[in-house]
């Protein structure tokens, strides 16, 4: 009769099991498998859209134009799934569950960045076979030759900004660990951000050379072709701390931190 | 079965000037029904999130079995908990609910379907979306999720609450046949009765504070009898020639600290008339428990309805 609990019958809950729960988690309600079905379905419409747009003003549509449009419709949603991935067990209260099962806090938040990034790819793995087929379709029906030239959209820089666009959603989500609040502040600080940057680099003189250091969304663009080189890096990487590694680490101790009621 | 043992050790726990939980220390003991007992806002819930690593204490330790909670590898295998019936993705069905904390704990679909039958949420209710359970079936589907990793201690937080008589009943027998299987059971209530119809041991908080503890049995013995004579009032005089305390009950009757027989016999010796005379029981730990926690309430004792046996303003 030992004067402790016999631990030896259990081990550590393996961090491939906590992935594969949180992955779960993400589509197991309606809100999730509805968020997942609009970020993908939305991508195929737009490119649909695109494709009509170019065929009745009779203009050659490459893969590389079909490409930069999902850039634009996943960026808009992918956000919202890094979001819902963390504020989900507070807006829900689930997490009185979760850490009870995982008492270990910062392996239940990698693990939903773990999961979060593996349906960044899965989205934009779907984007870039919707952009195919649509390329494959344009073609057939046009009657033109298919271009399968990229342009100027660059396929790794594609697959980063869904990544960065999903974990900058879950940064502020960590930090405010509010479902509402997180989205109004994310799209506050993609859209309108870079147009007061703009705006103030444009009026003070001295602004003009700081900010390319602090302009996330700025320091993004040459991802987009992937002509980021030098200095741009250096760029990326220092508004890229400020704007999504600062909310992420104060999240992180916030959630460690807090207390789950 | 001392592995089993649920300890705390002089846990605080502050609000800013606000403390919480005061210095609580007790221990539940395998093989038995722990109630954690006291009103709204005594620090019930709080000590008990404490005990999963849920709230961190500013002093003391809370111990599972000689570990703490978080040092437990998968946990659920050990420690059962629920701490929150409502605390669920609305969104999901019962079935899903468990699903993902089988999937977390690693035991298999088998063991959800299992725990489905034992709680009685049969075929359609598992396929309901949490949003459509009542307060009932959301216990039910909470002691589902606490019994899932098959532990041999359970941390409850109000398990009974919202629960008809007939779900008590059947969660007496439930939490009673894993006691018996050598199990710990915690388990909180803001409602006497209820704690007093499935607990071994009680323990009794107030205001962040334990004020009694001890076996059921030890806490419902009572010293006293409940005398009520024909004419109200009649008694006064002849129980304070006996040299017996006693109190008004409100009904007409009085509570008098002695036994039976005394009483009897200095009634019969003044030749008063009497209605009703009888060990002054199962009003006991109500007493007691209005007693110990009247100072330490959100709510002032006078609030409460009146009680159709038992005296009003006891002494503290």
């Amino acid at each position: 009769m030992s004067q402790t609990l016999d631990l030896s019958t259990t081990s550590r809950t393996p961090f491939s099991r906590l992935v594969k729960v949180e992955l779960r988690k993400s589509w197991d309600t309606r809100a999730g498998i509805w968020l997942l079905a609009i970020t993908a379905g939305l991508a195929v419409v737009v490119m649909v859209i695109a494709m009509i747009t170019f065929a009745v003003q009779d203009l050659p549509l490459d893969f590389g134009l079909l490409m930069a449009t999902t850039t634009y419709t996943t960026g808009l949603l992918l956000p919202v799934l890094g979001i819902m991935l963390v504020t989900g067990e507070w807006g829900q209260r689930t997490g009185m569950v979760t850490f009870a099962l995982e008492p270990s806090r910062t392996r239940v938040v990698l693990a939903k960045l773990v999961a979060g990034l593996l349906l960044a790819v899965v989205v934009a793995v779907i984007a870039v076979v919707a952009a195919v087929l649509s390329n494959l379709l344009y073609g057939l029906l046009s009657g033109s030759d298919i271009s399968w030239d990229l342009g100027q959209t660059s396929l790794q820089g594609f697959v980063i900004l869904q990544a960065v666009s999903m974990l900058t959603g879950f940064a502020i989500a960590a930090l405010l660990l509010n479902t509402a609040a997180a989205i109004v502040v994310y799209f506050a600080y993609s859209f309108v951000l870079p147009i007061v940057f703009a705006v103030v680099a444009g009026l003070v003189g001295w602004f003009r050379d700081l900010q390319p250091w602090i302009d996330f969304a700025n320091a993004q663009t040459p991802l987009f072709d992937w002509s980021i080189s030098g200095v741009e890096w250096a760029h990326l990487l220092v508004s890229g701390m400020l704007w999504l590694g600062l909310p992420l680490a104060l999240g992180m101790v916030r959630i460690l931190r807090a207390e789950v009621k | 079965m001392m592995s089993r043992v649920i300890t705390l050790e002089n846990v605080t726990r502050r609000y800013g000037g606000f403390t919480a939980v005061d210095r609580v220390s007790f221990t539940a003991q395998p093989g038995r029904v722990t109630g954690f007992l006291g009103p709204n806002g005594a620090g019930k819930s709080t000590s008990m999130r404490i005990m999963v690593g849920l709230t961190s204490a500013d002093e003391g330790r809370a111990l599972i079995g000689g570990h703490r909670f978080a040092d437990i590898p998968n946990p659920s295998r050990h420690v059962g908990v629920l701490l929150d019936a409502s605390a669920q993705h609305a969104g999901r069905t019962g079935r899903e609910v468990l699903r993902i904390s089988a999937d977390t704990m690693g035991v298999g679909r088998q063991r959800v379907e299992e725990m489905l039958t034992l709680v009685g949420l049969n075929g359609d209710e598992a396929k309901r979306r949490v949003r459509n359970y009542s307060l009932g079936m959301r216990q039910r589907l909470g002691i589902a999720n606490a019994l899932l990793g098959d532990p041999s201690v359970l941390i409850l937080d109000e398990p009974v609450n919202g629960l008809d008589p007939a779900g008590i009943h059947w969660m007496r027998g439930l939490l009673r046949s894993f006691a018996q299987g050598g199990g710990t059971v915690l388990l909180s209530s803001h409602l006497l009765h209820e704690v007093e119809m499935i607990a071994d041991d009680m323990i009794l908080i107030g205001r962040g504070r334990i004020v009694a503890q001890g076996t059921k049995a030890e806490l419902l013995q009572t010293q006293g009898t409940y005398v009520k004579p024909f004419e109200t009032g009649a008694l006064d005089q002849p129980l304070a020639a006996a040299g017996i305390t006693f109190l008004p009950s409100g009904d007409g009757g009085v509570r008098a600290e002695a036994d039976p027989v005394d009483v009897g016999r200095a009634a019969a010796g003044a030749g008063v008339v009497l209605v009703e005379l009888r060990p002054a029981e199962g009003a006991g730990l109500e007493e007691m428990f209005l007693q110990l926690t009247a100072g330490d309430a959100r709510e002032p004792v006078t609030n409460q309805p009146p009680r159709p046996v038992g005296p009003q303003g006891a002494p503290r």
